[in-house]
């Protein structure tokens, strides 16, 4: 049988294996791409929530995550892109000039 | 409730809880599998299935709206974008082995269990009991019923939403913009660069009079030699001197039956 709390290990695992990767990573993409690992490991907490308290509200809080993950995917690319054409580089080290 | 009802009803359980282990393993194998991939389209390929099993996830918990919701918005629109960006931003790059901070990923492994020694203290210290007797908004009515919370108690939010929507459409246009720092050339200019070239005529496409059209293979001259200009550089400097041999390049030419079929080709 199949419970919340199931749900809640299971997006715990996830968040964590999605924070790992942006600590480890350098590509700025696949840093993007952990940060969504971990937006969607806390909508699988919201799902989970919502089914164990048997309302409606933590699946629409998902719905709201999910929208402002869109539109955080949409403006961080393009910041990449102006980076990438300014230094030909995708990783996070070369972007250092703020160092300092 | 009636012998085969219950029956029913524990296959459907079971049935739940084999999906859902099944998934659990394939998405945390897939999100283990992007941390630890070396290329950054294997880590968009395996964040796609990690998202495609959460929408099954979510359709199993009750959600069957923010399934089709994941897998429109995540898995059709975010991932595409990503795609979009590795193959501007060059798909064959590969991150570097070499840590810039000493001991990082040793440190960054610690972190990573110590969060999840944390959280699991937490979730395992809370009580989180059996789901809540299931409803229809759980079911078939699940997508009124997320319809009447977010057009009422959460109308709100929903309208700001929209105006960040377009504030990040307006800021991913402003970014992405490119200054121009030249003017760009006009109709007239570039015919006049064409003819100062001292070829006016466009460049023959590969293959032509040739053996083959495949695009390595250059298209011949009217005196039989092959015009290499026909070739695109980026197959020209592609490393593979197999093919370039086998689409009759120099080192054919000497050939005396090569160059009798090219004789043939070209009429």
């Amino acid at each position: 049988m199949v419970t919340p709390a199931h749900y809640i290990a299971l997006a715990v695992i996830l968040f964590v294996i999605g924070s790992v990767g942006v600590l480890v990573r350098r590509n700025a993409i696949v840093v993007f791409m952990c940060v969504e690992l971990m937006l969607n490991a806390v909508n699988l907490a919201f799902v989970g929530f919502a089914r164990l308290h048997g309302n409606l509200d933590g699946q629409v809080i998902a719905f709201f995550v999910m929208v402002i993950a869109a539109a955080e995917v949409v403006v961080g690319l393009a910041i990449l892109t102006a980076i990438f054409r300014a230094r030909r580089s995708a990783s996070v080290d070369e972007a250092n000039l703020l160092k300092y | 409730m009636s012998h085969p009802a219950i029956l029913a009803a524990g296959a459907a359980a079971t049935a739940q809880g084999i999906t859902f282990w099944l998934l659990a393993v394939i998405s945390v194998v897939a999100g283990l599998g992007m941390v630890l991939a070396r290329r950054a389209v294997h880590c968009a390929v395996l964040l796609a299935v990690v998202m495609l099993s959460l929408a099954v996830l979510y359709a199993l918990a009750g959600a069957p709206f923010l399934a089709f919701v994941q897998v429109i918005v995540y898995t059709g629109a975010v991932l595409m974008l990503f795609l979009f960006v590795l193959m501007m931003v060059g798909v064959a790059a590969q991150d570097s082995i070499v840590e810039t901070i000493r001991g990082q990923r040793l440190a960054a492994g610690l972190a990573g269990i110590g969060l999840l020694v944390l959280l699991s203290l937490t979730v395992g210290h809370a009580v989180i009991g059996p789901a809540a007797p299931a409803t229809a908004q759980f079911g078939n009515s699940n997508v009124q019923g997320v319809a009447t919370l977010i057009f009422t108690t959460y109308v709100f939010p929903f309208e700001v939403t929209s105006a960040l929507l377009i504030t990040a459409a307006l800021g991913a246009m402003v970014l992405a913009h490119r200054e121009r720092t030249s003017p760009k050339p006009t109709q007239r200019e570039l015919a006049g660069r064409r003819v100062a070239s001292g070829r006016p005529a466009p460049l023959p496409g590969p293959g032509t009079y040739a053996r083959h059209n495949a695009v390595d293979m250059p298209a011949l001259l009217p005196d039989g030699s092959p015009a290499q200009q026909s070739v695109s550089p980026v197959i020209t400097s592609r490393p593979d001197p197999g093919q370039l041999e086998l689409g009759g390049g120099p080192s054919g030419a000497a050939d005396a039956g090569t160059t009798g079929e090219r004789e043939e080709a070209r009429w």
